[in-house]
């Protein structure tokens, strides 16, 4: 298999390598990990019924959540800037910038999450959620989606980026 | 506070909660919102493997987001748990649309028809959790990001990639939708 140099994976939620995490902290991020939780489940963002009606374009609920949702991060992204506030450990807050490149793997990649999406009715998030609620052959969608990354990790150096 | 454990919350107050997580996030730790980036960890974690792409060190750039995860499972567990079980309330003509398709069970969050350990061994069950899921996995990693990666903290933060990669979800979603669906409830 050949190794070309490809930018370094920058996915969701991995914003570098950085110092031991205390352990009052990981408490913090299980804490909003389970108010993520209550509201993937309160809102009805997890249901397969909720994704197919957004994809029929049959209610406003889901482009108002989603639209909503962005609107309220990135006022807030831009107070946080303006402001100049830093991070409880005193750091500058840094958002990292996923490099463009050709642009490929993104209209690629989420054009074939976007299929697994309809099919499944569920984004990771609301995967792991599920299994909260009681959709416990969910675990069989998570295990798959573990072989999905894995194979893709296998392909990554043939695949157009 | 009954009321709110046993109806859905309204497009308008879910919706900010939902992007309230980035900020509170940036100011914990500085870590970015996305939770595709563990599936990653994960395998990471219990896959051992000499592919490049899962040689970091998951322990310092993940554990966070692992834990983050594990409680999205617990409050999933506890928002079913402690409000009572109530159908999905989605507009009659989202019910005449999939009543078409063959839904016919409109309980619970995700239809029995196509989500339980029996439909696992249907062929429609089959599609709609082994392959949906795997194309979950390999899409959100090709695409390096996810409804929350992307959609969210992406375009919050005015990413081209972001842009490039919720137009790809949307495009492979309806074509989903409206050419393999019909065919995997209906016909399988």
């Amino acid at each position: 298999m050949s190794h070309r140099p490809l930018p370094d994976f920058d996915g969701c939620g991995s914003s570098g390598a950085d110092q031991q995490i205390r352990p009052a902290f990981l408490l913090v991020y299980l804490l909003l990990g389970v108010g993520f939780g209550v509201v993937l489940t309160r809102s009805e963002v997890l249901s397969w019924f909720r994704i197919q009606e957004m994809f029929h374009f049959l209610s406003f609920r889901m482009y108002g959540i989603i639209g909503s949702a962005i609107a309220t991060a990135a006022t807030s992204i831009a107070l946080i800037k303006a402001s100049g506030l830093k991070s409880v450990d005193g750091k500058p807050i840094a958002i990292p910038r996923r490099p463009l490149g050709s642009g490929i793997q993104y209209a690629a990649g989420g054009t074939i999450f976007g299929v697994g999406w309809a099919l499944t009715g569920a984004c990771p998030g609301p995967l792991f959620a599920l299994i909260g609620n009681g959709v416990s052959v969910m675990v069989v969608a998570v295990f798959s989606a573990l072989g999905g990354t894995w194979v893709y990790s296998w392909l990554r150096p043939e695949l157009p980026h | 506070m009954s009321t709110w454990f046993n109806a859905e919350w309204p497009w308008y107050v879910a919706g900010p909660l939902i992007g309230l997580f980035v900020p509170a996030l940036l100011l914990v730790g500085n870590k970015t919102f996305g939770i595709s980036g563990n599936l990653r960890h994960l395998c990471s974690a219990i896959l051992p493997s000499r592919l490049e792409f899962f040689r970091y060190d998951w322990k310092s750039t993940g554990l966070w987001n692992l834990v983050f995860l594990a409680g999205v499972l617990i409050g999933g567990f506890l928002a079913s748990h402690f409000g009572a079980p109530h159908e999905i309330n989605i507009s009659s003509a989202t019910v005449a649309t999939l009543r078409q398709f063959g839904i016919h069970d409109f309980s619970g969050v995700a239809p029995h028809e196509l989500f339980t350990w029996d439909a696992l061994l249907t062929l429609r069950g089959f599609i709609s959790i082994v392959v949906g899921g795997f194309l979950v996995g390999f899409g959100t990693a090709y695409a390096a990001g996810c409804t929350s990666g992307h959609a969210i903290s992406g375009l919050a933060n005015f990413e081209l990639p972001s842009l490039i990669a919720v137009l790809g979800f949307f495009a492979g979603g309806l074509a989903a939708t409206y050419f393999i669906l019909p065919f995997v409830i209906g016909r399988l």
